[in-house]
């Protein structure tokens, strides 16, 4: 039946994980975020940076500013323990030898000064740009999804709605992180280390050095850091990954889970994803038990030499009290941010993976693109022609070896044949889900390649048996097939189908809530109100590919009969298994393997001895 | 007889935003840290003796600058170095082992309570899961779990630690010299005012902030699950302007958040540096009058500036904790809810199938009317009954009436004579099993997705399953078995889904079979081999079939017809056929008018 000829990368998969997930998670094609090769993690640097600076170049002016506000503001912190350095070297010794306190007055109103100017370029700053943190934000969340809506259904299929919802939710939401409190803390550190070096430098030059010679031990312990945390950083995503998978869809499947009793097995295998992610947590929060109180000791050391050796300067009168005292003060701001560098680094390591990601997703070109100038069509008719129509889905594997039809406007088109013989390929080649891999498709003799999205979606709709329905009332779901029309419209199209009736029942009509996915409706409702907002769309061509399955006769019956006369004059391809739906077409098509074995109406291709009537014979049968 | 069972109204909440109840939901945590009693003893109090090592230092320059520097009393230089040494070791060591006990604590903490949520959320029952999405419930699980971890694990202790430090500093600047005690003392009040009123301002609008990312996470979800329906009718545009539209409500909360903190944070910046003005202006005149020493000075000063960070810090450990308390809120919203559907103390042994509707009714929680009333069956053990009704009727409420996904409101229903809310759940749902109408796999592989219902079935059970449901494509499958399918795997068709759905409520060999339309998506050859494999499987199981075609029907003894919520016809086909107008109307084969 339905296989698909490649040799499975089965090995390789199994041994990247650990013995006890493989056994039910299963397999599948590796995860495409995770067999990246060298080059490609190049690319993707070059990539996540470039985006990063896209971002951000529209507001340039902004960030300079926001720079020197920065500047501004750490130099009023950094000069208060200067100025109290002059109040106790120059402001005391004045009043102690009765020549008035003028000095220390000038000095205090400086303090003053600087204690104000500091505070209001923080609130600038911090206004600011977290103003424009979430202004990146915003701009970058409408950017992705907007991508994502591009792409073709082939790339959804492939990269899983999962990926989807966590590009745009956990991976934004670190770049968020990075830019509320990794920014700021950033320049603060780096100006202040830079900053109180070069005043360590000035203030004197030997107990300068004697606190910078704490750099070395620094560098040796950021860098065993860094590459630690690296290491540990990617155990977390990868365990939290499979939390949130797990999560999601033991919530989704509840009723089955319940029904077979699947909670303990599910409690087991989310204690196993959960204490993993807990075990890697862990090893992250220890590895930086370990960091600060290192960077921390080395502090401390630094400032107990300075101490000693600074208090013996004094002692033989090289350095006065006030330098020695603005000294210590001055070295605990230097080791501060260090740990702030770190924390950063933290933040960034998961900012630029979530932005390598980004940056992956968007530059994914649709594989079905819009054409770049778009042909002019007429008014449609719904004349639909394909040329020696070839698809593949794995390279050479033909689905279609060479589809040859026409179908004048107005027909309703049956497809038949048994499952995995290129239906609901077809069904996607006429939607434009995808493109063909050899061969022509033309609507009122336009390739559909050359139509704008806009002019296609207008004129070709399909409906399927996966008919979601979105969060809100039954109106708006029905509108969904045109976003303008009138609740008059609205009403029309439901009643159209037969759905008005089991609409105008619920507690508030039109206007219920279909919860989550619908549930608030049954299997059959759910398809009532897809096929309702199809008929609102009023498309020039309408697909159905088993779009009736849960419905009962008489309201499927319904359906056909509004084809027949409200869409009369309208392009259908009808996809069933029921040959009471395939009946009421004008022609049918008998397809195996891709290939068309039989066609004609559904009368003659009784009265012939083939595969339809043998079918029809099967059908009549099972009606007993 | 059923008053033991008096029908309480399920108390299930609509996910509604609810007024932030400040502390109390955060409190209520607190047995998840006692099995860490000892842990938070050693966190607290190598972190009490920090502040005391780190609160010395200044004590000991203060000795170093008045004797070896100021009264040039060389020999005294060596052992204060030392001393100073010997403390700033200790602060290290006693740094790393709180956060070494941290660790611990919080992991685990965060990973308890991450799982009985998930425990709890299992246990809820149906009408629990249709009204919440799963955004809303995972944005609780992750984000809302590491803000509660960051703020029982950092915020608290800073914030317990902070406040002890300033009052110990404060008390220390007192003594040093009281009338500059006293200014910092002053400088205390506004802090606090302010504090409170920022609380209860963040409040409100973290709360706004986590309950809007929700609600993206949800329309993120939908335009993903989605996609191919907006794609189908072109409706990217339409997406992308709600979208849009969220996202930027999003934005303007954030930002309103942002300039509230940003006032906070520099305002809670600006205290202490004003104070210092005051004490060095005083200090300074003090000294000139030698009321104090120039040692005692600059110990003040920079005992002084050793709260700045407390007090600045403040801000983010405030903040912190409001968003940890509306994080709690939202976690006890789940924790608050209990599954209206318990398990009964009986066991069902060696289950014979003998199931019975007796006056039945149910009734949706948010509806006024009933869906299904006074429903009576009786189904001796092997019978099949086939359900016939017209779509939206109440086929698939009434299949999720027996194992107890919701329970009746009106009425009971028994298996072998136990009324089945008596029966414990487990063994229930073991004696019961059904494929539904719309197969939800799971991302694992096939094998897992069919022995949901038995683990412990061997190779040849899942081969037979897999062969009644006609279902063998998934030997030919990449991975055979073992391919994962569902979301994150291998996407199969809805015939296939169909197919495999059927073949795992077979494979748990229940004594009664729930069949809700599985047969619908499969082709009329395919369709012909399974009911001819069901027939087997059906003969010595009870079983309830769901039925839109005669053909499936034909798999039952007998028919029941549901009609205006309830049974209005029990027969064989053949009968009701005969007698009954709607039923022929339902099953017809031809269109009425040629027949009529
Ligand atoms: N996404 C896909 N990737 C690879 N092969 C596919 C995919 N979808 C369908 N196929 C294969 O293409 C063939 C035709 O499938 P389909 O058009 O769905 O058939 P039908 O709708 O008639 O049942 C089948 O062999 C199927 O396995
Ligand atoms: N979760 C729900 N809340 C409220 N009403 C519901 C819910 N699920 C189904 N219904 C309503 O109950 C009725 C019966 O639905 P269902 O049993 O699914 O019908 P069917 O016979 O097609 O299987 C329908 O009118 C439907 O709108
Ligand atoms: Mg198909
Ligand atoms: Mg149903």
């Amino acid at each position: 039946m339905t296989t698909t000829q490649q040799t499975p990368p089965a090995a390789k998969e199994r041994e990247q994980k650990p013995p006890e997930e493989q056994s039910w998670r299963g397999l599948f094609e590796e995860d495409p975020d995770r067999e990246i090769s060298r080059a490609t993690t190049i690319r993707l640097k070059e990539d996540s940076r470039k985006l990063l600076g896209e971002l951000l170049r529209p507001y340039r002016k902004l960030i300079w500013l926001l720079v020197a506000i920065v500047i501004v503001e750490n130099g009023a912190r950094l000069a208060v323990p200067y100025l109290v350095h002059l109040g106790i070297d120059n402001g005391i010794p004045p009043i102690l030898a009765g020549k008035g306190s003028q000095q220390l007055i000038t000095i205090v109103i400086a303090v003053f000064a600087a204690a104000l100017l500091q505070a209001w370029a923080r609130q600038i700053f911090l206004m600011r740009s977290g103003r424009l943190g979430q202004t990146i934000l915003l701009g970058l969340r409408k950017r992705v999804f907007d991508h994502f809506q591009r792409l073709s259904p082939a790339f959804h299929d492939r990269f899983t709605s999962g990926r989807v919802i966590s590009r745009l939710t956990s991976d934004v939401q670190v770049i968020d992180e990075m830019l509320a409190s990794g920014f700021d803390s950033l320049v603060t550190a780096v100006l202040t280390l830079v900053g109180t070096s070069i005043i360590l430098l000035t203030l004197d030059v030997k107990l300068g050095l004697l606190a910078l010679l704490s750099f070395p031990a620094l560098l040796v312990l950021t860098a065993w850091f860094r590459k630690r945390s690296a290491v540990v950083y990617r155990q977390t995503r990868e365990a939290v990954v499979l939390v949130i998978v797990h999560f999601v869809e033991s919530m989704t499947g509840i009723r089955a889970v319940q029904a077979f009793r699947r909670e303990p097995r599910n409690e087991e295998i989310f204690h196993g994803v959960n204490d993993r992610y807990r075990k890697a947590n862990l090893e992250s929060f220890r590895l930086n038990a370990v960091f600060m109180p290192a960077i921390k000791g080395v502090g401390n050391i630094t400032i107990v030499a300075i101490l000693a050796y600074g208090g013996y300067q004094a002692y033989h009168g090289h350095v006065t009290v006030g330098v020695l005292t603005a000294f210590l003060l001055y070295l605990r701001q230097f080791f501060e941010p260090l740990q702030d560098i770190t924390q950063f680094y933290n933040t960034f390591l998961s900012a630029s993976a979530a932005l390598e990601k980004l940056s992956g997703v968007l530059n994914e070109t649709p594989d079905v693109p819009e054409p770049i100038e778009p042909a002019k069509p007429r008014k449609a008719r719904g004349h639909l022609e394909l040329r020696n129509v070839r698809f593949e889905y794995v390279d050479g594997v033909p689905v279609l070896p060479g589809l040859q039809l026409d179908v004048p406007a107005g027909q309703t088109l049956a497809l038949v044949g048994t499952t995995g013989a290129g239906k609901t390929t077809i069904a996607k080649l006429v939607a434009r889900f995808y493109d063909p891999t050899g061969g022509h498709l033309l609507l009122d003799g336009v390739d559909l390649r050359d139509l704008s999205e806009d002019d296609l979606r207008e004129r070709v709709v399909m409906v399927t048996q996966e008919n979601f329905l979105f969060t809100g009332s039954v109106a708006d779901n029905i509108r969904f097939g045109k976003p303008d029309a009138t609740m008059e419209e609205v009403v029309e199209a439901a009643k159209v189908i037969g759905a008005h009736d089991f609409i105008s029942a619920l507690p508030n009509g039109y206007e219920t809530a279909v919860e989550k996915r619908g549930s608030r409706l049954s299997a059959g409702q759910r398809q009532l109100v897809a096929f309702a907002r199809a008929f609102l769309a009023d498309p020039a061509v309408l697909i159905l590919d088993e779009a009736t399955s849960s419905l009962d006769i008489p309201s499927e019956r319904l359906i056909q009969r509004a084809l027949k006369t409200i869409l009369a004059d309208r392009t259908a391809i009808v996809i069933a298994h029921r040959l009471s739906t395939v009946e009421t077409a004008d022609r049918v098509l008998v397809l195996e393997h891709g290939r068309i074995i039989e066609d004609g109406s559904p009368d003659d291709l009784i009265t012939h001895d083939g595969h339809y009537a043998g079918l029809h014979q099967a059908w009549e049968d099972s009606l007993a | 007889m059923p008053s033991e069972h008096a029908v309480t109204a399920p108390s299930i909440a609509a996910p509604t935003t609810r007024v932030p109840e400040r502390s109390r939901n955060l409190w209520r945590l607190r047995p998840y840290l006692k099995p860490h009693r000892w842990r938070l003893a050693v966190m607290f109090s190598t972190a009490m003796l920090g502040v005391g090592v780190s609160l010395t230092v200044p004590l000991v320059t203060r000795s170093i600058i008045d004797g070896p520097v100021t009264r040039h009393e060389l020999s005294m230089l060596v052992p204060l170095a030392l001393l100073a040494l010997g403390l700033s070791i200790a602060e290290v060591i006693l740094v790393w082992m709180r956060r070494w006990a941290q660790s611990r604590t919080v992991s685990d903490l965060e990973a308890t309570l991450r799982h009985d949520l998930y425990v709890r959320l299992q246990s809820l029952p149906m009408e629990f899961h249709t009204r919440w999405q799963s955004g809303q419930l995972l944005s609780r699980v992750t984000t809302d779990l590491s803000t509660i971890r960051r703020f029982m694990g950092f915020g608290l202790l800073f914030l317990v630690m902070n406040i002890l430090q300033l009052i110990v500093v404060t008390i220390l600047l007192l003594q040093l010299y009281w009338p500059l005690g006293l200014v910092v003392l002053v400088a205390a009040v506004p802090v606090v005012m302010v504090s409170l009123k920022f609380e209860k301002k963040y409040l409100r609008i973290s709360r706004k902030v986590q309950d809007q990312q929700g609600d993206l996470a949800t329309r993120i979800e939908e335009s993903a699950l989605g996609f191919r329906v907006i794609k189908a009718f072109g409706r990217r545009p339409h997406v992308q302007r709600q979208f849009d539209d969220e996202a930027t409500t999003l934005y303007d909360t954030e930002v309103e958040k942002v300039r509230l903190a940003s006032r906070f944070w520099s305002f809670l910046g600006v205290i202490p540096n004003l104070t210092l003005v005051i004490v060095l202006l005083l200090g300074a005149l003090a000294a000139g009058r030698q009321a104090i020493t120039l040692g005692t000075l600059v110990a003040f000063i920079t005992l002084m500036l050793s709260l700045v960070w407390p007090v600045t810090s403040l801000g983010a450990i405030l903040a912190m904790a409001q968003e940890s308390m509306t994080a709690a809120d939202r976690i006890s919203e789940i924790l608050d809810t209990y599954s209206v559907i318990k398990s009964g103390p009986e066991e069902l042994t060696n289950a014979r199938g003998h199931l019975r509707f007796e006056h039945v009714g149910f009734r949706f929680s948010d509806d006024s009317t009933e869906v299904l009333h006074d429903i009576n069956l009786d189904l001796t053990p092997g019978t099949t009954l086939a359900l016939v009704g017209a779509t939206g009727s109440g086929k698939t409420t009434l299949t999720a009436l027996v194992p107890r996904l919701y329970d009746v409101t009106a009425g009971r229903i028994t298996i072998d004579g136990h009324d089945i809310r008596d029966l414990s759940l487990v063994s229930l749902r073991s004696a019961v099993a059904s494929a539904f109408d719309d197969p939800t796999l799971f991302s694992m592989s096939v094998r897992e997705n069919l022995t949901l219902g038995r683990p412990d079935a061997s190779d040849a059970d899942v081969q037979q399953a897999l062969e009644v449901a006609q279902a063998q494509f998934a030997n030919d499958l990449p991975w055979g078995l073992e391919t994962r399918v569902g979301e994150q795997g291998m996407s199969l068709s809805g015939g296939q889904r169909q197919r495999l759905a059927l073949a795992r409520a077979v494979l748990a060999r229940p004594a009664v079979l729930v069949l809700d339309d599985t047969l619908s998506a499969l082709d009329v050859h395919t369709e012909a081999l399974v009911e001819e494999a069901l027939q087997n499987v059906l003969a010595d199981t009870t079983g309830i079939v769901v039925a839109h075609r005669a053909s499936t029907v034909m798999l039952a003894d007998k028919v029941a017809l549901l009609q205006d919520g309830t049974i209005t016809h029990v027969g064989t086909h053949q009968e009701l056929l005969a007698t009954v107008p709607e039923y022929r109307h339902l099953l017809a084969a031809e269109e009425e008018e040629v027949h009529a």
